[in-house]
């Protein structure tokens, strides 16, 4: 091995806005880096493996029961009520399944001892808590995803025709698919920055979880019909939580105290 | 040497360093400088301020006072990623994801450094450390010796011009320390910096080119034997079958000799000299002239250990703690 000038690799470097220097960029390649290592610590995780299955299956199962229990003549209202209270549950994956997640990341490399070294490298804290961030957001959206779509497959295969018509609406699906991901980032960001706070994984997953519900609430007004949903309503809800996950991200990297959270000592 | 010099030649340079968190002060006033390639040793109690000046040097602290240099850059926040390419730091602890595999958490280090040809220099560095073998080893398998040594292979991934440890063999066997040791060695010859925090004194005897002795402030820097001239005198330690029935007169006749005293522990004598290689024939001769069964007669060795006690028990920082 011999001394050799400091590594530059060839990362992809996304620019933040207003700042010009080299030192100042995001490199994709740390980002992936931590991506990559989260996503295999996670699959030998039991309690994260647990989290990401039993949620999940808990939160479709709920809703399919509550469709196929509706009787064949059952008001419109009464409908309404029950799918809405259904697709509340399916809202309930991308909100609670990566606050869990999220709110282990710092805390958890705490409790571990592995935050020093990590904090020792190159790393940014913007791409370390982007890289964790993309970590939990990854396998929630394929999750959620993938349970809204056995929701629609068991509505469209075996509900009454009545149900499949208040189901297969537009205004039904499309906040399904929009909020998912920004739910989940309130989520995430809400974990990640209760974990940069709190000592303990267990609370941080606890608060993390009940900071999460709140977003979900005012969705889930729209589904139970109390806010009337039209598109404009739901694109511009959408609109105000990408800006909130996008300011949560810089929101937490600045206050993100690297001494506090090596030394226990606020800076 | 003028300050500019210094600045050039120096991978950690400090001046007038000081931490504070709160009320509390965890070191203050420290300055010292470590050439390119040197081994330079930190000793010092619990408590005396070694570790946090690491993290300091390393970034991850940032100063209350003072300014340094670090692999040719100045310490401030604008400087720190720049710093963190160039130098590693080993905690105590190695913190190894216990999950994943020996070569997925360097692999992940590999990664945070964008280093290019990770594979090989994962294999290089597992090979440095004798531990390509278990490569594929979840760390939760691992010893605690071979942890530590999964840590030093990921401190030399990036070929770091300064490699902060901090306290390398602790917990390690006689064995797996020495290997530590001659890896240490080896760096050195590559001219790697090493700052190396430890609390095994005759490890730092061995190892370091200087050492520095800390508690809250620099009390003493230098070469280990530059370190025992400036604390102990220079003497001759005489040992004879029986008491000297009368050795103020058989002293006081040896040139050289300015004081004598008697060693608690095995009943031989302690002369204080200035040159002991010409005191020691002198005196050889005065004890065989008074009849005395000489047994032994050598220049009293102090060790780096003597220097650090002496040092830290008439510290009255280290009292009032």
């Amino acid at each position: 091995m011999t001394i050799a000038d400091p590594p530059t690799g060839r990362a992809r470097l996304l620019p933040l806005r207003g700042r010009r220097e080299d030192a100042q960029r995001l490199s994709g390649r740390r980002i992936r880096a931590i991506l990559r290592k989260e996503l295999r610590d996670y699959r030998r995780n039991r309690v994260v493996v647990a989290t990401m299955a039993v949620l999940p299956l808990l939160f479709v199962i709920l809703p399919i029961i509550e469709i196929f229990d509706i009787p064949a003549d059952a008001e419109a209202a009464e409908v309404d009520t029950i799918v809405g209270l259904a697709l509340f549950y399916l809202l309930l994956i991308p909100a609670l399944v990566p606050a869990v997640v999220a709110a282990y990341s710092v805390v958890g490399e705490r409790e571990q001892g592995t935050l020093e070294p990590v904090l020792t490298t190159p790393l940014r804290r913007e791409e370390l808590l982007l890289g964790k961030a993309c970590a939990a957001l990854a396998p929630t959206l394929v999750i959620a995803y993938v349970m809204f779509g056995i929701f629609l497959a068991a509505v469209g295969l075996f509900a009454h025709p009545n149900i499949q018509a208040d189901v297969f609406k537009l205004v039904r699906i499309l906040p399904q698919v929009v909020f998912t991901p920004l739910l989940s980032g309130w989520s995430i960001w809400v974990g990640i920055a209760i974990s940069a706070k709190v000592g303990d994984v267990r609370v941080a997953q606890q608060l993390g979880s009940l900071a999460s519900l709140p977003p979900v609430v005012v969705v889930s007004l729209m589904g139970f019909g109390v806010i009337q949903p039209t598109l404009a309503l739901a694109l511009g809800l959408g609109a105000a939580l990408l800006a909130i996950d996008l300011l949560a991200w810089r929101l937490v990297s600045f206050l993100f105290d690297r001494e506090r959270l090596i030394t226990g000592v606020k800076a | 040497m003028g300050r500019a010099d210094a600045e050039s030649t120096a991978a950690v340079l400090a001046e007038g360093l000081t931490k504070h968190f709160g009320a509390r002060t965890a070191f203050r006033d420290v300055e010292f400088s470590v050439g390119y390639g040197e081994v330079f040793g930190f000793l010092g109690p619990n408590g005396a301020g070694k570790t946090t000046t690491v993290r300091t040097l390393g970034t991850l602290l940032a100063p209350s006072a003072g300014r340094a240099r670090v692999a040719g850059l100045e310490l401030t926040p604008a400087n720190g990623v720049q710093i963190r390419r160039r130098i590693a730091v080993m905690p105590e602890a190695p913190g190894l994801y216990l999950r994943l595999s020996v070569a997925e958490n360097l692999e992940y280090f590999a990664g945070l450094y964008e280093l290019d040809d990770a594979r090989g220099r994962i294999a290089r560095a597992l090979a440095a450390v004798n531990l390509s073998d278990r490569a594929g080893d979840p760390c939760r398998t691992l010893s605690k010796g071979l942890r530590q040594r999964v840590g030093l292979a990921r401190a030399l991934l990036g070929e770091p011009r300064v490699l902060f440890l901090d306290e390398p063999t602790s917990g390690l066997d006689p064995v797996a320390a020495r290997e530590v040791h001659e890896l240490i060695d080896g760096l050195r010859r590559r001219g790697v910096t090493i700052f190396l925090t430890t609390h095994r004194l005759a490890e730092a005897e061995r190892m370091c080119d200087r050492v520095g002795i800390m508690n809250t402030t620099l009390r003493l820097i230098g070469r280990p034997d530059e370190l025992r001239d400036r604390l102990f005198d220079k003497g001759l330690r005489v040992r004879t079958r029986e008491p000297l029935a009368d050795p103020a007169t058989v002293f006081a006749g040896v040139p050289g000799v300015r004081e004598w005293r008697r060693e608690p522990d095995d009943g031989g004598y302690h002369l204080s000299v200035d040159a002991p290689e010409l005191a020691a024939p002198a005196a050889a001769r005065a004890l065989v002239a008074a009849d005395a069964d000489l047994l032994e007669i050598s220049p009293s060795r102090h060790s780096l250990e003597d220097v650090y006690l002496q040092l830290i028990d008439t510290d009255v920082e280290a009292q009032a703690r």
